[in-house]
């Protein structure tokens, strides 16, 4: 399997703080990858740093084979590399349906695509994802007006529209109802299994990552502090200790 | 609304329109400048609206235009500088029929596009800064572009500029009100169109959250300009009509008017409902009304009366009419709840 995503040797900070300092990973095509650590260990800051939100201070990141660290957040995400946010974000003034409408893939497509009508094929796509996440019901109510974790599923369900290659998830299960998790967990294997997008998952369940995830890395203070399979990550010392503050 | 009421509605707002010269002879005017105020306000509104860009600034587009009109008009047949130096009177500046028709739409066309122009340049340069910042800009902007009028003498700097003078022979009011009927409804049918296509999901998208829509890959910046781009276009014929309509041209109380026209153009949008392709047309009318009402009862009050209710609007109803319809019933606006197609699964929120 050859590596979609590598990261080698990447550093950031802010001011005094090394957020990221010197990580390297690479994540393989087709696959679930997990990314785990304590509180401001820095994985939502390597993920910023991955799409482009902020420029890095060091170190590369190549896409496809591509290096990306120059481009801005759009190119990437039309390059087929999404990620969605700690604290969901979706377009609450338009209808489900707008909100994914808009969200289908801009791969290669002219500034004037944006001219055309809306084809009714990719409503039927929209319905079908949106139904997908169980949220067929509420497809033309505003976004806004859904719950905090049906939201979440929207942002998800958007994210899939836009066929990504890769998928960049930050926490999918914070703030959904426990009861629903197992539900989830199962829809993003599925888009993993049945629509080949690789899977790059913050999360912190363990629960959740140990029985999502085929490869852990745990950061810890901004430095790559472990990888191996979820078995080992849940067995090895250093790591217990990053998550009980003995680190 | 069905089919058919729908064609009805539409036919008679048409003939209303049409007929008004016949109807109402005596405010042919005040009509003629409400169909303006529609643009003004649809225009304002795609990029306040339905964007979420709020721009103190758009009043420079409407100057472009009246400038670049009144210059085009000018120059195909005369010198601009001895012109404005004359003051536009006297007998040697004359056009005839052909001249003055023809001058007409060219310089409305130029005017426009001009204004396109001016868009992009500045929409480059201010579309990177967000709310407030990107407010307070635009209000300098449209201050600046009325000073370095004010100071350009070739255009008459402070003095202002006369309109050509239409031939005799040529009904004025009624050729100027139904120019701005066609404008207005111009106007109406291309923001409707621009707003079906992909382009008003992703400008909507920016306004509901700019970081989402550049994470999914649009081309905010490009949308932005584009969108700014489209006001400017139909800002600047309006501005080459009015100006016109008008016949004297101040670079500071008519064509860079940022108190009066600027802001009316905020407050229409606001008053009919910002982010509907309905509530500007509907907010111009409610306004065009008071404003004239107010100017002739509360003749040497009317600023007050109108500052007035521009505070009620915006402290008691600032969704504006039809933003206030859609919350109430949301029915009305297609917002319902969908049943699951047949063999679905529970809707998620049912259980516990």
């Amino acid at each position: 399997m050859s590596a979609l995503l590598e990261v080698s040797g990447v550093s950031k900070s802010f001011g005094g703080v090394r957020a990221n300092d010197n990580i390297s990973l690479k994540v393989d095509d087709g696959r679930i990858i997990g990314l785990i650590g304590p509180n401001g260990s820095g994985k939502t800051t390597l993920f910023s740093s991955i799409v482009g939100f902020h420029p890095i201070d060091g170190g590369s990141i190549r896409f496809e084979g591509k290096e990306i660290s120059q481009n801005t957040v759009p190119e990437i995400a039309r390059m087929g590399l999404l990620r969605t946010f700690q604290q969901t974000r979706i377009y609450s003034k338009m209808t489900c349906v707008e909100n994914m409408l808009i969200s289908r893939s801009m791969r290669g497509r002219a500034f004037t695509d944006f001219f055309r009508q809306r084809s009714s094929q990719k409503v039927d796509r929209a319905d079908d994802l949106l139904e997908f996440v169980g949220l067929f019901s509420k497809r033309n109510l505003m976004a806004g007006s859904l719950s905090f974790g049906q939201q979440k599923l929207l942002e998800f369900a958007m994210a899939l529209m836009s066929e990504p290659k890769m998928l960049m998830l930050d926490e999918p299960t914070a703030g959904i109802n426990p009861t629903l998790i197992n539900g989830l967990i199962d829809r993003l294997r599925r888009a993993n299994a049945e629509f080949g997008i690789t899977l790059f998952v913050i999360e912190h369940n363990m629960r959740v990552i140990m029985n999502l995830a085929e490869h852990i890395y745990c950061l810890a203070h901004g430095e790559l502090l472990a990888e191996g399979p979820p078995e080992a990550i849940q067995n090895d010392q250093r790591v217990v200790d990053a998550y009980l503050g003995t680190h | 609304m069905t089919g058919g009421t729908r064609v009805a509605v539409w036919g008679a707002l048409l003939a209303l329109g049409l007929a008004a010269p016949f109807l109402f002879p005596a405010y042919l005017q005040q009509i003629a400048t409400l169909w303006l105020f529609v643009v003004f306000a649809l225009t304002w509104d795609l990029v306040g609206g339905q964007m979420g860009y709020n721009s103190f600034g758009n009043v420079v587009f409407v100057g472009v235009g009246m400038y670049g009109c009144a210059v085009t008009q000018i120059g195909l047949f005369y010198s601009v500088g001895a012109y404005t130096a004359a003051r536009g009177g006297g007998t040697e500046f004359v056009f005839n029929m052909p001249q003055y028709l023809g001058g007409l739409a060219t310089g409305v066309v130029a005017g426009g596009l001009l204004a396109v122009v001016t868009a992009l340049v500045l929409g480059s340069l201010v579309l990177g800064m967000r709310g407030h910042y990107f407010a307070i800009c635009t209000l300098g902007l449209g201050v600046a572009a009325g000073e370095l009028a004010a100071g350009w003498n070739w255009i008459g700097a402070g003095s202002g500029m006369t309109a050509p003078t239409a031939p005799d022979a040529l009904d004025v009011n009624s050729f100027y009100y139904y120019l701005c009927f066609i404008l207005a409804v111009v106007t109406f049918f291309a923001t409707r169109w621009l707003l079906s296509t992909r382009f008003g999901l992703a400008i909507n998208a920016i306004r509901d959250d700019e970081d989402k829509a550049e994470a999914m890959g649009l081309p905010t910046t490009r949308l932005k300009v584009a969108a700014w781009m489209f006001s400017g276009f139909f800002l600047g014929l309006a501005g080459g009509i009015y100006g016109n309509m008008n016949r004297f041209i101040d670079p500071n109380d008519l064509a860079f008017a940022g108190s009066t026209i600027g802001v009316w153009m905020v407050l229409m949008a606001i008053l009919g409902g910002k982010g509907t392709l309905w509530g500007p047309v509907i907010g111009a009318a409610v306004f065009q009304v008071f404003k004239e009402l107010f100017w002739t009862y509360l003749l040497g009050w009317q600023r007050v009366a109108l500052g007035l209710l521009i505070v009620l609007i915006v402290v008691f109803f600032p969704q504006g009419i039809l933003g206030y319809l859609r919350e109430r019933f949301p029915a009305l606006f297609g917002h319902t709840i969908d049943p699951d197609p047949a063999g679905a699964s529970e809707p998620e929120e049912a259980r516990p």
